[in-house]
């Protein structure tokens, strides 16, 4: 059975496409590809392709935080990615926009409190959309190095009473460059950059969000088998070493 | 990140007079509710949950069964009045990330491939909520599953863990979560020492994670042995 032989194409430390336990497919990052957004990337980890948007507005801000602006992230797998996905809001989607969101929050990517119009009254609201077009694994780093870029390429509209579009004032504020990294785990072996067919037999997946400064911003343990102490330190020494490579594709 | 009005730590006790590796009062009681197989009632100082297990039974429609080994099905949903503003009935997506993770934090426990074609339904309701409500959800499922006599590799102990005013914490209430620099809820098997559900939100160092996860299996065993006193018990009065 093919699950059987990526199975144990992983235990001879071999990958279905021939790559090592700890490489990453070629990676490509657009931005600015979207003209009606303010901000956006095309991000490619092989042939797996994400497209992040980012649409700014201004809205009230949240009773608890009256001084800051507000972040909303959202993911759309959309059947055109991918034969295993159905219209419609699903499961997966909004783990993965949860997943992606505590990395851009808890890393505070964005200086949200540059982000107030008027306190209490009016504040800016970032709406980062993640449009997956072909699944072919590994959708966390992609949709979390697309949303990081996509706000690098934001730009602040004017706002005089209303929101001016096509106008700009200068750049969405960025604080840091969190990023996600995905570990597979297969028996003993742990992998990076798990390919669609690598994660569908993964007994356990790890996503693990680092900073540039190698602080920890967001975990998410997937997948059904548990995992011990010592394969969450091997893993985030993976993830803090492969969050650098990662970075260098951001300009 | 939101700033508390008061520190959340005055000379070494919390807001709430605990220690920092300090758990909150817990009350765990089984089969509270009759009409399910399995049910068990968790609380965590105000934090309160109730789950119930259905089956193992066959599942319908008949194309989604797994000819191989029981379907886990899990919903984990916070009830409108158990935070201060009412929230709105039924799931958010919240709670379908968590009943998500719960399910995966489960399942590995459970001797599926001993009933083919069937499903296991288990519910948890937050009754009331100031804190850790998945972990202390999955102490519920856990304790509701073992009640209903389903076969299972270990129970499921849940925790929390976190940073607060620059402290490593254990099991956050509902304003330190709030007000948290991290927050890491944390499910594990305690004879197994295996970790089925890791979360992590905030900003931390490789180091502190791993103090939380070592701070939190070895409280956990406060936990387990509470678990497992609420199981005899029942027996007890049986007896």
């Amino acid at each position: 059975m093919f699950a059987n032989y990526i199975i144990e194409l992983i235990k001879e430390e071999k990958r279905v496409d021939n790559r090592s336990l700890d490489e990453i497919r070629e990676i490509k990052v657009e931005t600015g590809i979207i003209e009606r957004a303010e901000g956006s990337a095309r991000v490619k980890f092989g042939d797996t392709e994400v497209i992040v948007g980012v649409k700014l507005d201004v809205g009230e801000p949240f009773p608890d935080t009256p001084d800051q602006g507000i972040l909303i992230t959202s993911a759309e797998l959309s059947p055109v990615a991918s034969p295993d996905f159905e219209p419609g809001i699903s499961e997966n989607a909004i783990e993965l926009a949860r997943v992606v969101d505590r990395c851009i929050r808890g890393g505070r990517a964005i200086d949200l409190d540059k982000l107030c119009i008027e306190e209490g009254e009016k504040v800016w609201m970032v709406f980062v959309d993640i449009q997956v077009v072909n699944h072919r694994g590994n959708l966390m780093d992609a949709s979390a190095l697309g949303a990081i870029a996509a706000l690098m390429n934001t730009r602040l509209p004017k706002y005089e009473e209303r929101v001016i579009r096509g106008e700009y004032k200068g750049k969405l504020p960025i604080l840091h460059k969190p990023l996600l990294v995905t570990i597979g785990k297969i028996g003993d072996k742990l992998f990076v950059d798990p390919y669609i067919d690598e994660e569908k037999v993964a007994e356990a997946m790890i996503s693990i969000g680092v900073r540039e400064d190698d602080m920890v911003c967001a975990i998410q343990k997937q997948g059904s088998a548990p995992l011990t102490l010592n394969e969450i330190d091997r893993a985030l020494d993976i993830a803090i070493r492969k969050s650098k490579e990662l970075r260098k594709h951001l300009k | 990140m939101k700033k508390p009005e008061e520190p959340l730590i005055k000379n070494g006790k919390r807001l709430d007079g605990r220690k920092p590796d300090e758990i909150r009062e817990i009350e765990m009681k089984v089969g509270v509710i009759s009409s399910a197989d399995g049910s068990a009632y968790v609380r965590f100082g105000k934090t309160i949950v109730v789950a119930s297990v259905h089956g193992p039974r066959i599942l319908h429609p008949r194309h989604l069964q797994d000819l191989e080994k029981a379907i886990v099905n899990c919903r984990y949903l916070m009830v409108p009045f158990s935070v201060e503003e009412r929230t709105k009935p039924g799931p958010d997506r919240r709670s379908i990330e968590i009943s998500k993770v719960m399910r995966l934090a489960l399942e590995p426990v459970i001797f599926v491939e001993n009933f083919p074609r069937s499903v296991i339904d288990i519910y948890v309701d937050v009754l009331q909520a100031d804190g850790s409500t998945r972990v202390t959800s999955i102490n519920a499922a856990s304790l509701a599953l073992a009640d209903a006599g389903i076969p299972m590799r270990d129970l499921v102990v849940g925790l929390s863990g976190g940073k607060i005013d620059g402290t490593l914490v254990l099991d956050l209430n509902g304003k330190e979560d709030n007000y948290s620099e991290a927050d890491v809820p944390i499910a594990f098997m305690p004879n197994k020492e295996k970790i089925t559900l890791l979360q992590m939100d905030g900003e931390l160092t490789k180091k502190e994670v791993k103090e939380i996860i070592k701070m939190v299996m070895k409280a956990g065993k406060i936990v387990y042995e509470k678990q497992k006193e609420a199981l005899l018990k029942k027996y007890e009065e049986v007896i």
